[in-house]
């Protein structure tokens, strides 16, 4: 019988599926991990207490120096261990998620410390504490800075959830590639993942552009 | 749970390692060498007039900005094969699909660095007499790489950090080589931490390095 793309297609949608929405889980779960922990970890890096501060560029500068593959493949053997008996998923998503969180908090110090001086010592001339500073000052100002590259990260992150194919997590890629085995539809099936890849991550960049040109306005 | 650390076993293949390192980093400047053309290439194509050769490399930089690097490797390495492509070796299939994707992002570089040569330059060229090649070659070239040296230089270390993918096509190089002291040994604390220091300590001197040659080549305002 003559396989056809369709045929072998339809035969696959169930696997494909299974490997899109963990494509997807995996990505969100991760971009908000580091969304979270970046803030946290940007504002630790710009008013924390020295000790914390160079903790946390410590901490940065050494996930930043790695490569991702190094680091998934550092907790997934590493991880089991420490004596946690923890699947390749959960591994694979400590890893990215520590890696997003680094790039997240170097992001966020960088839009912390670009708003001038002079908006905080205003702040504070007009008596605004800490807390009124951060939230009605800084924090206004920098989100919008924060933006376009907060969303540069998170294709960088979607385009890391391949990596995690490596040590078996059942993603897109590596669902493809069980289907190409079975059917031998090479390109057609790599095709397919990479239209997948192009759709999601054009989307998120489209929308990064939209952001940087909307408050592209904001010069100091 | 204790984890009693012996690198005897690391040292012992230490050399190994080192030539792993070595391959990636060889791999990680041939690609740039390569996209450094094709974003020089690209980017003056995007100075042009042209609309059909603009949108070409607009789809080209968009399409391969947006794929994974590893997705991009396997489809050259098994895919392109399966209708004719064929390469040499592994290696020259992992070049080819880095220095690629190298290019989208050196395009990018290069198109920016381009329109930031401040026009008198060219006036200036013009005066004395030089021909358009000879403008571009002498003058606009020149100023332009001085200009992208620091993105340059940046795109060098995020290659380096990427030829770990190469171990996905079984690429002895660095990743490749710690994951079969880990699979062999089960020193795996020990491989992984010297893997990743070795990683490090390479980024950091290439980034160090790199800035002295900045700084000595950096335009000043």
């Amino acid at each position: 019988m003559q396989r056809t793309y369709l045929g072998e297609l339809m035969k696959a949608k169930w696997s494909l599926l299974q490997g899109f929405i963990t494509t997807m889980e995996i990505s969100a779960i991760v971009i908000v991990i580091g969304l979270i922990a970046g803030m946290i970890g940007g504002l630790l890096l710009v008013y924390g207490p020295k000790p914390v501060r160079l903790l946390m560029r410590l901490y940065v500068d050494v996930l930043r120096g790695i490569p991702v593959l190094v680091l998934i493949l550092f907790s997934y053997y590493g991880l089991a261990l420490l004596g946690v008996n923890i699947s390749a998923y959960t591994a694979g998503v400590v890893a990215l998620a520590g890696f997003c969180s680094a790039h997240m908090s170097e992001t966020f110090r960088g839009a912390i410390d670009s708003i001038p001086v002079g908006q905080t010592e205003a702040a504070k001339a007009i008596g605004l504490t800490f807390q009124q500073r951060f939230v009605y000052v800084l924090l206004p100002q920098a989100a919008r800075r924060i933006v376009p590259p907060a969303i540069n990260t998170a294709v960088e992150m979607v385009k890391g959830t391949t990596l995690l194919s490596i040590i078996g997590v059942l993603d897109v890629l590596l669902a493809t590639q069980q289907t190409i085995a079975r059917n031998y539809m090479v390109i057609e099936f790599y095709a397919t993942a990479m239209l997948f890849y192009f759709v999601l991550n054009f989307t998120l960049s489209r929308m990064g552009a939209y952001f940087e040109r909307r408050f592209g306005f904001i010069r100091y | 749970m204790t984890y009693n650390f012996n690198f005897s076993v690391i040292w012992r293949q230490f050399d190994v390692m080192l030539w792993g390192l070595g391959l990636g980093l060889l791999l990680a400047v041939i690609s740039l060498a390569i996209g450094t053309v094709i974003g020089l290439v690209c980017g003056y194509a995007f100075r042009t007039n042209n609309k059909t050769l603009r949108a070409l490399v607009w789809g080209y930089v968009e399409f391969i900005r947006n794929e994974p690097l590893l997705l991009l490797i396997f489809f050259v390495y098994f895919g392109l094969p399966a209708i004719g492509i064929r390469f040499f070796d592994k290696y020259e299939s992992f070049v080819i699909t880095l220095s690629i994707y190298a290019g989208a992002y050196l395009t990018e570089v290069f198109r920016a660095g381009l329109t930031s040569v401040p026009e008198r330059y060219v006036e200036a060229a013009k005066a004395i007499g030089l021909k358009p090649w000879q403008t571009q070659l002498y003058v606009v070239l020149p100023l332009t790489f001085r200009i992208v040296l620091p993105s340059l230089s940046n795109n060098l270390i995020s290659l380096f950090k990427d030829t770990s993918l190469a171990t996905a096509i079984a690429i002895p190089e660095l990743t490749f080589t710690a994951r079969q002291i880990n699979a062999n040994t089960y020193r795996v604390m020990e491989a992984w931490l010297t893997a990743s220091l070795l990683y490090l300590a390479t980024c950091y001197l290439i980034a160090i390095a790199l800035r002295q040659i900045e700084k000595r080549y950096s335009v000043i305002k």
